[in-house]
Protein backbone atom coordinates (compact mmCIF):
# COMPACT_ATOMS: atom_id res chain seq x y z
CA UNK A 1 0.00 0.00 0.00
CA UNK A 2 1.65 3.45 -0.92
CA UNK A 3 1.32 6.79 1.42
CA UNK A 4 -0.15 9.74 -0.66
CA UNK A 5 1.39 13.14 -0.22
CA UNK A 6 -0.77 16.02 0.07
CA UNK A 7 -0.05 18.59 -2.52
CA UNK A 8 -1.44 21.57 -0.45
CA UNK A 9 -0.25 21.45 3.12
CA UNK A 10 2.74 18.42 2.54
CA UNK A 11 0.35 16.04 4.90
CA UNK A 12 1.21 12.28 4.29
CA UNK A 13 -1.38 9.60 4.45
CA UNK A 14 -0.09 6.45 5.32
CA UNK A 15 -2.52 3.73 4.89
CA UNK A 16 -1.08 1.76 7.81
CA UNK A 17 -1.95 4.29 9.91
CA UNK A 18 -5.40 5.32 8.46
CA UNK A 19 -7.71 8.59 9.66
CA UNK A 20 -9.58 7.43 12.01
CA UNK A 21 -10.92 11.20 12.90
CA UNK A 22 -12.15 11.03 9.90
CA UNK A 23 -13.40 7.41 9.45
CA UNK A 24 -10.56 5.49 7.94
CA UNK A 25 -9.49 2.56 9.84
CA UNK A 26 -5.78 1.79 9.97
CA UNK A 27 -5.53 -0.46 6.88
CA UNK A 28 -7.18 1.29 4.84
CA UNK A 29 -5.41 2.08 1.11
CA UNK A 30 -5.65 5.55 -0.29
CA UNK A 31 -7.51 4.34 -3.29
CA UNK A 32 -10.58 3.04 -0.93
CA UNK A 33 -11.16 6.06 1.19
CA UNK A 34 -14.62 7.78 -0.08
CA UNK A 35 -14.47 10.70 -2.52
CA UNK A 36 -15.49 12.98 0.08
CA UNK A 37 -12.31 12.51 2.25
CA UNK A 38 -10.29 15.22 2.45
CA UNK A 39 -7.28 15.96 4.07
CA UNK A 40 -7.21 15.89 7.21
CA UNK A 41 -4.73 19.18 8.23
CA UNK A 42 -5.81 21.74 5.36
CA UNK A 43 -9.16 20.50 3.40
CA UNK A 44 -7.71 19.68 0.37
CA UNK A 45 -9.81 17.21 -1.77
CA UNK A 46 -8.43 13.55 -2.96
CA UNK A 47 -7.78 14.58 -6.25
CA UNK A 48 -5.01 16.94 -4.61
CA UNK A 49 -2.75 13.87 -3.74
CA UNK A 50 -0.01 12.26 -5.21
CA UNK A 51 1.51 9.16 -4.61
CA UNK A 52 4.99 9.77 -2.32
CA UNK A 53 7.86 9.07 -4.50
CA UNK B 1 -4.08 50.86 33.41
CA UNK B 2 -2.12 53.10 31.12
CA UNK B 3 -4.42 55.60 29.96
CA UNK B 4 -3.93 57.10 25.90
CA UNK B 5 -4.78 54.08 24.11
CA UNK B 6 -8.83 54.29 23.09
CA UNK B 7 -10.71 51.67 20.80
CA UNK B 8 -11.36 52.98 17.35
CA UNK B 9 -15.18 52.50 15.36
CA UNK B 10 -15.09 50.93 12.60
CA UNK B 11 -18.86 50.38 12.60
CA UNK B 12 -22.53 50.76 14.80
CA UNK B 13 -20.83 48.37 17.94
CA UNK B 14 -17.49 47.29 16.22
CA UNK B 15 -14.37 48.96 17.85
CA UNK B 16 -10.66 48.13 16.58
CA UNK B 17 -9.00 47.01 19.18
CA UNK B 18 -5.81 46.33 17.97
CA UNK B 19 -1.99 47.51 18.30
CA UNK B 20 0.63 49.53 16.80
CA UNK B 21 4.12 47.56 15.95
CA UNK B 22 6.14 51.01 14.72
CA UNK B 23 9.38 48.87 15.67
CA UNK B 24 8.94 45.35 13.90
CA UNK B 25 11.38 45.29 11.10
CA UNK B 26 11.77 41.61 10.81
CA UNK B 27 8.91 39.69 11.06
CA UNK B 28 9.83 35.90 10.97
CA UNK B 29 12.19 36.71 8.14
CA UNK B 30 9.87 38.77 6.42
CA UNK B 31 11.37 42.90 6.32
CA UNK B 32 8.52 44.44 7.91
CA UNK B 33 10.06 47.82 6.33
CA UNK B 34 6.66 50.00 7.53
CA UNK B 35 6.17 48.08 10.79
CA UNK B 36 2.57 46.72 11.00
CA UNK B 37 -0.57 46.15 13.33
CA UNK B 38 -1.73 43.34 14.87
CA UNK B 39 -5.88 44.30 14.76
CA UNK B 40 -8.27 43.05 17.34
CA UNK B 41 -12.20 44.01 16.95
CA UNK B 42 -14.71 44.31 19.72
CA UNK B 43 -18.29 43.40 18.76
CA UNK B 44 -20.71 44.74 21.31
CA UNK B 45 -23.11 42.86 21.43
CA UNK B 46 -25.09 41.77 23.89
CA UNK B 47 -22.96 39.46 24.31
CA UNK B 48 -19.43 41.34 24.26
CA UNK B 49 -16.89 39.45 21.78
CA UNK B 50 -13.47 40.19 21.25
CA UNK B 51 -12.10 38.36 17.66
CA UNK B 52 -8.69 37.72 17.82
CA UNK B 53 -6.04 39.61 20.20
CA UNK B 54 -2.37 40.60 19.85
CA UNK B 55 1.12 39.67 20.04
CA UNK B 56 2.03 39.21 23.56
CA UNK B 57 3.63 42.21 24.85
CA UNK B 58 1.11 44.60 23.06
CA UNK B 59 -1.28 43.03 26.53
CA UNK B 60 -1.81 46.25 28.05
CA UNK B 61 -2.59 48.32 24.40
CA UNK B 62 -5.20 46.53 23.61
CA UNK B 63 -6.93 45.67 27.16
CA UNK B 64 -6.62 49.31 27.37
CA UNK B 65 -8.40 50.23 23.74
CA UNK B 66 -11.25 47.44 25.06
CA UNK B 67 -11.33 49.50 28.48
CA UNK B 68 -11.93 53.13 26.31
CA UNK B 69 -15.56 51.40 25.41
CA UNK B 70 -16.09 48.89 27.90
CA UNK B 71 -15.02 46.88 31.02
CA UNK B 72 -12.61 44.06 29.92
CA UNK B 73 -14.31 42.04 32.49
CA UNK B 74 -17.63 42.01 30.39
CA UNK B 75 -16.38 40.10 27.01
CA UNK B 76 -18.48 37.34 27.46
CA UNK B 77 -16.81 35.50 23.79
CA UNK B 78 -14.09 35.42 22.57
CA UNK B 79 -13.11 33.97 18.76
CA UNK B 80 -9.79 33.16 17.74
CA UNK B 81 -9.91 33.42 13.64
CA UNK B 82 -6.15 32.41 13.33
CA UNK B 83 -3.79 30.60 15.90
CA UNK B 84 -0.61 32.39 15.19
CA UNK B 85 1.49 33.88 17.90
CA UNK B 86 0.74 37.95 16.71
CA UNK B 87 -3.09 37.12 17.24
CA UNK B 88 -3.20 34.30 20.05
CA UNK B 89 -0.17 35.45 21.74
CA UNK B 90 -1.80 37.08 24.58
CA UNK B 91 -5.08 34.97 24.37
CA UNK B 92 -3.74 32.90 27.78
CA UNK B 93 -3.33 36.15 29.44
CA UNK B 94 -7.15 37.60 28.17
CA UNK B 95 -8.67 34.13 29.67
CA UNK B 96 -7.18 34.99 32.74
CA UNK B 97 -8.01 38.41 33.10
CA UNK B 98 -11.18 38.51 31.46
CA UNK B 99 -12.54 35.22 31.87
CA UNK B 100 -14.62 34.86 28.89
CA UNK B 101 -17.91 32.17 28.82
CA UNK B 102 -16.74 30.62 25.90
CA UNK B 103 -13.63 30.89 23.82
CA UNK B 104 -14.63 29.61 19.38
CA UNK B 105 -12.40 28.41 17.16
CA UNK B 106 -12.04 26.62 13.99
CA UNK B 107 -11.52 22.68 14.42
CA UNK B 108 -8.37 22.76 13.52
CA UNK B 109 -7.63 26.46 15.51
CA UNK B 110 -8.98 24.09 19.00
CA UNK B 111 -5.96 21.85 18.07
CA UNK B 112 -3.23 24.46 16.94
CA UNK B 113 -4.20 26.91 20.22
CA UNK B 114 -3.84 23.47 22.27
CA UNK B 115 -0.37 22.69 20.88
CA UNK B 116 0.30 25.97 21.73
CA UNK B 117 -0.58 26.93 24.94
CA UNK B 118 -1.05 22.96 26.92
CA UNK B 119 -3.86 24.31 29.56
CA UNK B 120 -5.92 25.64 26.82
CA UNK B 121 -8.36 22.31 26.58
CA UNK B 122 -12.08 25.04 26.82
CA UNK B 123 -12.15 26.32 23.75
CA UNK B 124 -15.45 25.67 21.64
CA UNK B 125 -14.60 24.54 18.23
CA UNK B 126 -16.82 25.97 15.46
CA UNK B 127 -17.28 24.36 11.93
CA UNK B 128 -17.77 25.68 8.47
CA UNK B 129 -21.48 27.45 8.16
CA UNK B 130 -22.11 27.34 11.64
CA UNK B 131 -23.51 30.13 13.36
CA UNK B 132 -23.19 31.46 17.06
CA UNK B 133 -25.68 34.44 18.42
CA UNK B 134 -24.00 37.16 20.78
CA UNK B 135 -27.62 37.64 22.19
CA UNK B 136 -29.12 40.59 19.72
CA UNK B 137 -27.02 39.37 16.56
CA UNK B 138 -25.35 36.36 15.14
CA UNK B 139 -21.86 35.33 13.92
CA UNK B 140 -21.35 32.76 11.32
CA UNK B 141 -18.16 30.81 10.58
CA UNK B 142 -16.26 29.77 7.00
CA UNK B 143 -13.21 27.87 7.35
CA UNK B 144 -9.92 28.70 4.94
CA UNK B 145 -7.65 26.22 5.44
CA UNK B 146 -4.39 26.68 4.37
CA UNK B 147 -4.76 30.24 4.32
CA UNK B 148 -2.46 30.18 5.29
CA UNK B 149 -2.77 27.98 8.49
CA UNK B 150 -5.05 25.07 8.79
CA UNK B 151 -6.43 26.92 11.47
CA UNK B 152 -7.52 29.78 9.90
CA UNK B 153 -11.24 31.04 9.64
CA UNK B 154 -13.49 34.14 8.61
CA UNK B 155 -15.67 35.20 11.25
CA UNK B 156 -18.61 37.49 9.42
CA UNK B 157 -21.63 39.66 11.14
CA UNK B 158 -24.32 38.84 8.06
CA UNK B 159 -26.68 41.68 9.10
CA UNK B 160 -24.35 44.78 9.24
CA UNK B 161 -21.84 42.76 6.54
CA UNK B 162 -18.81 42.57 8.33
CA UNK B 163 -15.89 40.53 7.40
CA UNK B 164 -13.14 39.78 10.03
CA UNK B 165 -10.78 38.11 7.61
CA UNK B 166 -8.23 37.17 10.08
CA UNK B 167 -4.44 37.51 7.48
CA UNK B 168 -6.16 37.60 4.64
CA UNK B 169 -6.69 40.98 3.05
CA UNK B 170 -4.09 42.14 5.07
CA UNK B 171 -0.89 43.70 5.22
CA UNK B 172 2.18 44.61 7.12
CA UNK B 173 1.58 48.71 7.43
CA UNK B 174 1.98 50.39 11.32
CA UNK B 175 0.18 53.96 10.85
CA UNK B 176 -2.30 56.08 13.59
CA UNK B 177 -4.60 55.81 10.18
CA UNK B 178 -7.04 52.29 10.58
CA UNK B 179 -8.74 52.70 7.26
CA UNK B 180 -8.03 51.63 3.23
CA UNK B 181 -9.08 55.18 2.46
CA UNK B 182 -6.62 57.25 4.43
CA UNK B 183 -3.86 56.41 2.36
CA UNK B 184 -1.52 56.59 -0.67
CA UNK B 185 -2.85 53.53 -3.17
CA UNK B 186 0.45 52.83 -3.99
CA UNK B 187 1.45 52.25 -0.92
CA UNK B 188 -1.24 49.93 0.00
CA UNK B 189 -1.05 48.35 -3.46
CA UNK B 190 2.86 47.88 -2.62
CA UNK B 191 2.35 46.21 0.98
CA UNK B 192 -0.48 44.47 -0.12
CA UNK B 193 1.08 42.38 -2.71
CA UNK B 194 4.21 41.94 -0.40
CA UNK B 195 1.98 39.86 1.86
CA UNK B 196 0.09 37.89 -0.78
CA UNK B 197 3.43 37.18 -2.06
CA UNK B 198 5.21 36.27 1.04
CA UNK B 199 2.67 34.75 2.97
CA UNK B 200 -0.11 33.58 0.62
CA UNK B 201 1.22 32.64 -2.61
CA UNK B 202 1.86 28.69 -2.29
CA UNK B 203 -2.14 28.57 -1.77
CA UNK B 204 -2.86 30.11 -5.30
CA UNK B 205 -4.90 27.50 -5.73
CA UNK B 206 -6.72 27.85 -2.28
CA UNK B 207 -7.34 31.90 -2.45
CA UNK B 208 -9.00 31.15 -6.19
CA UNK B 209 -11.28 28.67 -4.46
CA UNK B 210 -11.93 30.70 -1.96
CA UNK B 211 -13.28 33.52 -3.85
CA UNK B 212 -15.16 31.29 -5.63
CA UNK B 213 -16.73 30.01 -2.52
CA UNK B 214 -17.51 33.64 -1.37
CA UNK B 215 -19.25 34.67 -5.07
CA UNK B 216 -21.04 31.36 -4.77
CA UNK B 217 -22.49 32.17 -0.67
CA UNK B 218 -23.74 35.64 -2.03
CA UNK B 219 -21.65 36.76 0.63
CA UNK B 220 -21.42 40.31 0.01
CA UNK B 221 -19.01 42.40 2.33
CA UNK B 222 -19.86 46.53 4.00
CA UNK B 223 -16.34 46.30 5.75
CA UNK B 224 -13.67 43.66 5.59
CA UNK B 225 -11.27 44.09 8.81
CA UNK B 226 -7.99 41.84 8.43
CA UNK B 227 -5.85 41.17 11.18
CA UNK B 228 -2.49 43.34 10.03
CA UNK B 229 -3.03 46.99 8.21
CA UNK B 230 -5.80 48.77 7.51
CA UNK B 231 -9.68 47.64 7.32
CA UNK B 232 -11.52 47.70 3.76
CA UNK B 233 -14.40 50.00 4.16
CA UNK B 234 -15.57 51.36 1.22
CA UNK B 235 -16.77 49.68 -2.04
CA UNK B 236 -14.39 51.02 -4.27
CA UNK B 237 -11.78 49.71 -2.17
CA UNK B 238 -13.05 46.32 -1.20
CA UNK B 239 -13.67 45.40 -4.90
CA UNK B 240 -9.88 46.17 -5.77
CA UNK B 241 -8.77 44.27 -2.83
CA UNK B 242 -10.74 41.08 -3.74
CA UNK B 243 -9.89 42.00 -7.40
CA UNK B 244 -5.87 42.09 -6.74
CA UNK B 245 -6.11 38.66 -4.99
CA UNK B 246 -7.72 37.50 -7.69
CA UNK B 247 -5.61 38.75 -10.06
CA UNK B 248 -2.12 37.72 -7.64
CA UNK B 249 -3.76 33.94 -6.89
CA UNK B 250 -4.10 33.71 -10.94
CA UNK B 251 0.03 34.53 -11.24
CA UNK B 252 -0.42 35.24 -14.78
CA UNK B 253 3.36 36.33 -16.00
CA UNK B 254 3.76 40.09 -17.24
CA UNK B 255 6.79 41.45 -19.57
CA UNK B 256 9.02 41.95 -16.46
CA UNK B 257 11.97 40.36 -15.13
CA UNK B 258 13.24 39.88 -12.01
CA UNK B 259 17.15 40.22 -11.58
CA UNK B 260 18.74 39.12 -8.62
CA UNK B 261 22.14 38.23 -7.48
CA UNK B 262 25.00 38.93 -5.12
CA UNK B 263 28.59 39.73 -5.86
CA UNK B 264 32.01 38.95 -4.07
CA UNK B 265 34.80 41.38 -6.20
CA UNK B 266 32.13 43.04 -8.45
CA UNK B 267 32.33 40.79 -11.52
CA UNK B 268 28.66 39.18 -10.75
CA UNK B 269 27.46 42.63 -9.93
CA UNK B 270 28.48 44.04 -13.42
CA UNK B 271 27.59 41.06 -15.20
CA UNK B 272 23.59 41.81 -13.90
CA UNK B 273 23.97 45.21 -14.83
CA UNK B 274 24.59 44.27 -18.37
CA UNK B 275 22.13 41.17 -18.52
CA UNK B 276 19.23 43.59 -17.13
CA UNK B 277 20.15 46.52 -19.49
CA UNK B 278 20.17 43.86 -22.20
CA UNK B 279 16.60 43.07 -21.28
CA UNK B 280 15.63 46.75 -20.83
CA UNK B 281 16.64 46.85 -24.23
CA UNK B 282 14.75 43.95 -25.24
CA UNK B 283 11.46 45.89 -23.99
CA UNK B 284 11.02 44.02 -20.92
CA UNK B 285 10.56 46.15 -17.88
CA UNK B 286 13.38 45.18 -15.10
CA UNK B 287 13.22 44.75 -11.52
CA UNK B 288 16.80 44.75 -10.33
CA UNK B 289 17.49 43.26 -6.69
CA UNK B 290 21.16 43.16 -5.68
CA UNK B 291 21.15 41.14 -1.99
CA UNK B 292 23.10 43.30 -0.58
CA UNK B 293 20.59 46.47 -0.49
CA UNK B 294 17.22 43.92 -0.38
CA UNK B 295 15.68 40.91 1.46
CA UNK B 296 14.44 37.94 0.23
CA UNK B 297 10.97 38.99 1.08
CA UNK B 298 11.35 42.37 -1.53
CA UNK B 299 12.60 39.65 -4.20
CA UNK B 300 9.87 37.64 -3.72
CA UNK B 301 7.34 40.63 -4.38
CA UNK B 302 9.09 41.68 -6.77
CA UNK B 303 8.52 37.69 -9.07
CA UNK B 304 4.93 38.10 -8.22
CA UNK B 305 3.63 38.21 -11.59
CA UNK B 306 7.20 38.44 -13.42
CA UNK B 307 7.77 36.42 -16.99
CA UNK B 308 11.46 35.53 -15.50
CA UNK B 309 13.46 34.71 -12.28
CA UNK B 310 17.13 35.62 -13.29
CA UNK B 311 19.99 34.25 -10.23
CA UNK B 312 23.23 35.51 -10.35
CA UNK B 313 25.88 34.03 -7.80
CA UNK B 314 29.46 33.84 -8.22
CA UNK B 315 30.76 30.42 -6.90
CA UNK B 316 32.28 30.55 -3.66
CA UNK B 317 34.40 27.23 -2.36
CA UNK B 318 32.63 24.83 -5.12
CA UNK B 319 29.23 26.04 -3.99
CA UNK B 320 26.44 29.15 -4.33
CA UNK B 321 26.85 32.53 -2.69
CA UNK B 322 25.02 31.86 1.16
CA UNK B 323 22.60 34.83 0.73
CA UNK B 324 22.06 33.30 -3.27
CA UNK B 325 21.24 30.02 -1.71
CA UNK B 326 18.87 31.81 1.16
CA UNK B 327 17.02 33.76 -1.76
CA UNK B 328 16.05 30.38 -3.76
CA UNK B 329 15.40 28.47 -0.84
CA UNK B 330 12.65 30.77 0.47
CA UNK B 331 11.24 31.07 -3.25
CA UNK B 332 11.58 27.66 -3.67
CA UNK B 333 9.25 26.89 -0.76
CA UNK B 334 6.68 29.88 -1.72
CA UNK B 335 6.31 28.15 -5.43
CA UNK B 336 6.04 30.79 -7.89
CA UNK B 337 4.67 29.51 -10.87
CA UNK B 338 4.50 30.45 -15.16
CA UNK B 339 8.18 31.94 -15.09
CA UNK B 340 11.31 31.77 -16.93
CA UNK B 341 14.56 30.64 -14.84
CA UNK B 342 17.94 31.67 -15.86
CA UNK B 343 21.19 31.86 -13.90
CA UNK B 344 24.51 33.54 -14.34
CA UNK B 345 27.58 34.48 -12.41
CA UNK B 346 31.41 35.71 -12.47
CA UNK B 347 33.37 32.58 -11.32
CA UNK B 348 37.48 32.18 -10.25
CA UNK B 349 38.63 28.47 -11.06
CA UNK B 350 35.68 25.68 -10.96
CA UNK B 351 31.89 27.39 -11.61
CA UNK B 352 29.58 25.37 -10.09
CA UNK B 353 26.97 27.91 -9.06
CA UNK B 354 25.45 29.02 -12.53
CA UNK B 355 24.85 24.76 -13.05
CA UNK B 356 23.88 24.60 -8.76
CA UNK B 357 21.35 27.95 -8.90
CA UNK B 358 19.61 25.78 -12.50
CA UNK B 359 19.09 22.96 -10.59
CA UNK B 360 17.25 25.02 -7.83
CA UNK B 361 15.31 26.91 -10.77
CA UNK B 362 14.47 23.20 -12.41
CA UNK B 363 13.15 21.86 -9.02
CA UNK B 364 10.77 24.94 -8.69
CA UNK B 365 9.69 24.21 -12.14
CA UNK B 366 10.53 27.12 -14.49
CA UNK B 367 10.68 27.16 -17.44
CA UNK B 368 14.26 26.78 -18.85
CA UNK B 369 16.26 29.91 -20.47
CA UNK B 370 17.80 27.94 -22.88
CA UNK B 371 21.15 28.94 -21.58
CA UNK B 372 23.18 30.54 -19.47
CA UNK B 373 25.87 33.01 -18.86
CA UNK B 374 29.31 32.15 -16.50
CA UNK B 375 32.28 34.44 -17.01
CA UNK B 376 35.81 33.78 -15.30
CA UNK B 377 37.26 36.57 -13.09
CA UNK B 378 36.71 40.31 -14.35
CA UNK B 379 34.18 40.48 -17.45
CA UNK B 380 35.81 42.46 -20.26
CA UNK B 381 33.81 44.86 -22.95
CA UNK B 382 33.23 41.81 -25.10
CA UNK B 383 32.24 39.79 -21.72
CA UNK B 384 30.09 42.47 -20.82
CA UNK B 385 28.68 42.46 -24.59
CA UNK B 386 27.80 38.91 -24.25
CA UNK B 387 26.02 39.40 -21.31
CA UNK B 388 24.29 42.09 -22.90
CA UNK B 389 22.82 39.55 -25.75
CA UNK B 390 21.96 36.95 -22.88
CA UNK B 391 19.85 39.39 -21.37
CA UNK B 392 18.31 40.01 -25.08
CA UNK B 393 17.86 36.61 -26.18
CA UNK B 394 15.89 36.44 -22.20
CA UNK B 395 13.73 39.08 -23.20
CA UNK B 396 12.50 37.48 -26.64
CA UNK B 397 11.68 34.30 -24.50
CA UNK B 398 9.44 36.88 -21.83
CA UNK B 399 7.89 38.44 -24.51
CA UNK B 400 6.60 35.35 -25.81
CA UNK B 401 5.36 34.00 -22.69
CA UNK B 402 3.89 36.97 -21.66
CA UNK B 403 2.09 36.62 -25.27
CA UNK B 404 2.94 40.05 -26.43
CA UNK B 405 5.81 40.43 -30.11
CA UNK B 406 9.03 41.60 -28.75
CA UNK B 407 8.51 44.16 -31.35
CA UNK B 408 6.21 45.56 -29.15
CA UNK B 409 8.98 46.96 -26.53
CA UNK B 410 8.09 49.08 -24.29
CA UNK B 411 6.58 49.09 -20.89
CA UNK B 412 4.29 46.50 -18.90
Amino acid sequence: MRKYVCDVCGYVYDPVVGDEENGADPGTPFESLPESWVCPVCGASKDSFAPQE
Amino acid sequence: MMNGFTAVPVAKDVFWVGAIDLNVRNFHGYSTDRGTTYNAYLILAEKPTLIDTVKAPFLREMLNRIASVINPDRIEYVISNHSEMDHSGCLPQVMDLVKPDKVFASVMGRKTLAAHFPFMSSVTAVRDGDRISLGDREVSFMETRMLHWPDSMFSYLPAERILFSHDAFGMHLASMERFADEFDTVVLSYEAKKYFANILLPYSNLVTALLGRVKEAGMEFSIIAPDHGPVWRTESDIRRILGLWETWAHQKPSCKAVVTYDTMWGSTDLMARAVADGLASGGITVEVLPLRAFSRSDVATALLGAGALIVGSPTLNNGIFPTVADVLAYLKGLRPKNFIGAAFGSYGWSGEAVGLIERILGEMDAKPAGDRMRLQYVPDAEGCAKCGEFGEMLAKKISELCGRAPSEGGNE
